[in-house]
């Protein structure tokens, strides 16, 4: 790994930023539209009494945390789709870059993007429904990490599909994570789903981090088994999607498609 | 000394075979022609030259060392051009080749581009949005971009093309300039024949996957009985 190859990367990424208001909706607009809709929606249930206090809590942390995992994941596939958009794979495969490298640039923009992204969601819901999500305290660390374990790894697979099948493919960059959260647990119980469905959540890392989050939010401890079977799920599904797009790609360039997942 | 040798390289796309058995190196410090029609093999050569697309069998030898092995070494010494390859429109001409400069590892980017930039008269564009450029004035940039990490082979496909003779002779005067200057081995492709026969010291004629003929464009001429590389290419072209 050469640091100076992830870094022009990540800089040339960071030159688009200055002028692209569509960039910088990524960032700010979508979530910000979230937690106006799901914040004012929790407000409201708050209002009514209750227990319906800690369930607007949950309701608001969980809109929060599924940022985590929605941005990720968008965040990687943008950045991987931006060499596709504008045909610029063989400039910089023609370089030394090395896959890994051109991923973890991806990465580590991701997360730059994200502590952006997720300190204005703080402070926004902070100030609008003072809601402060470090009442998680430490055990928010966990969470937030395999949260964005799991975002890198849908993010691994959308584009190892899109290196595949090309870049009419990309309509899964926006919408793959809608897909699973019915089953991710963020804004209801895992018990909440009928059986099957239930089984089937068992197998997503994010359901347990949901799960713990809303215990420490009733005043529980942290789950610390919870976290440590999240974070093993994670690490397995995140070295299967690694070695798929790895895979992926080294089949694209046999069948000579590299370049033609820019049509 | 060879700068770059190919040894029965072959790419097979299914049941099509695009490159067949080719073989042929290229010595240290000239302008070879890679000439061939349409779908000859020339492309999907360059391109597993460059490591795009993974050959069916052979061997791809550069500076004496075997391109499966030492992969990152060979990419960081050689470079390529082409202007159906664009640059990030949204980005500066500055901006991209200091992408280009660090993705190389070029020390002192800043002061390399602006040199480069002075040597192919494009200082006035750096600030200037990658988008809003001419082609002609493109065709420069992505020179410039090919010559930002001082390569010693350059691969160059058809860097004249779609450009006004005026300015496809001046790209040509600074590219032959730097050319000599540098003693960097290229290897060329062009459709346009009264180019090759100017500066290029070695033609390589390849068709269906095969190579038809080799030698000076002089020689060639001589050869076919023509009075110039056009008719030659026309002829090899049909050959069967």
């Amino acid at each position: 790994m050469k640091m100076n190859r992830i870094n022009a990367l990540i800089m040339r990424h960071l030159y688009i930023y200055k002028r692209s208001m569509p960039r910088l909706l990524d960032v700010f607009f979508w979530p910000v539209m979230e937690l106006l809709t799901w914040g004012f929606f929790s407000f409201y249930l708050g209002n009514t009494g209750g227990n319906n206090i800690n369930i607007a809590a949950m309701l608001l942390g969980g809109v929060i945390l599924w940022q985590i995992i929605d941005r990720a994941q968008n965040f990687i596939s943008t950045y991987f789709l931006e060499d596709v958009w504008h045909r610029n794979f063989l400039n910089i495969f023609v370089t030394p870059l090395k896959l890994s490298e051109f991923f973890l640039a991806g990465v580590i923009l991701a997360m730059i993007r994200l502590v952006v992204m997720a300190s204005f969601l703080l402070i926004l819901s902070y100030f609008l429904y003072a809601f402060n999500i470090f009442v998680l305290g430490f055990s928010l660390i966990p969470f937030l990490v395999n949260l964005l374990l799991f975002g890198i790894t849908l993010a691994l697979f959308i584009n190892a599909i899109i290196i595949r099948f090309g870049s009419s493919a990309q309509v899964l960059a926006f919408g793959i994570s809608f897909l699973i959260q019915p089953i991710s647990a963020a804004f209801y119980p895992v018990s909440a789903l009928p059986a099957p469905l239930a089984t089937l959540s068992g197998f997503l890392p994010v359901s347990y981090v949901f799960e713990s989050m809303r215990k420490v939010m009733a005043g529980g401890p942290i789950d610390w088994n919870s976290f440590y079977i999240s974070l093993g799920l994670n690490l397995i599904y995140l070295i299967i999607m690694w070695f798929f797009f790895s895979a992926m790609f080294k089949k694209v360039k046999v069948m000579g498609n590299l370049l033609k997942v820019q049509d | 000394m060879k700068a770059l040798e190919i040894k029965n390289l072959v790419k097979d796309f299914g049941t099509f075979r695009a490159v067949d058995n080719l073989s042929f190196s290229v010595e240290k410090g000239g302008i070879t022609a890679f000439l061939g029609p349409n779908g000859a093999g020339k492309t999907t050569t360059i391109q597993m030259i460059l490591d795009i697309i993974t050959p069916t069998s052979g061997d791809i030898i550069i500076f004496g060392l075997d391109f499966k092995h030492h992969k990152e070494e060979i990419l960081g010494r050689i470079n390529f051009s082409s202007p159906y390859v664009s640059l990030p429109t949204n980005l500066t001409v500055m901006e991209n080749l200091l992408t280009f400069a660090r993705l190389y590892g070029v020390k002192n980017p800043k002061a390399k581009i602006e040199k480069l930039a002075e040597e192919f008269e494009i200082k006035h564009l750096l600030p200037r949005m990658t988008a809003s450029l001419s082609t002609g004035q493109l065709t420069r940039v992505n020179l410039a971009k090919a010559f930002v990490n001082d390569p010693e082979l350059l691969l160059l496909d058809e860097p004249t093309a779609s450009l006004d003779p005026d300015i496809a002779e001046k790209t040509l005067s600074i590219l032959t300039k730097m050319q000599k200057e540098r003693g960097v081995t290229v290897l060329y492709t062009s459709h346009n024949m009264a180019e090759i026969e100017k500066i290029c010291d070695r033609v390589i004629f390849i068709n269906k996957g095969v190579i038809k003929e080799e030698g000076t464009p002089a020689d060639l001429i001589q050869k076919f009985g023509h009075k110039d590389m056009n008719d030659v290419f026309i002829d090899l072209a049909r050959e069967e």
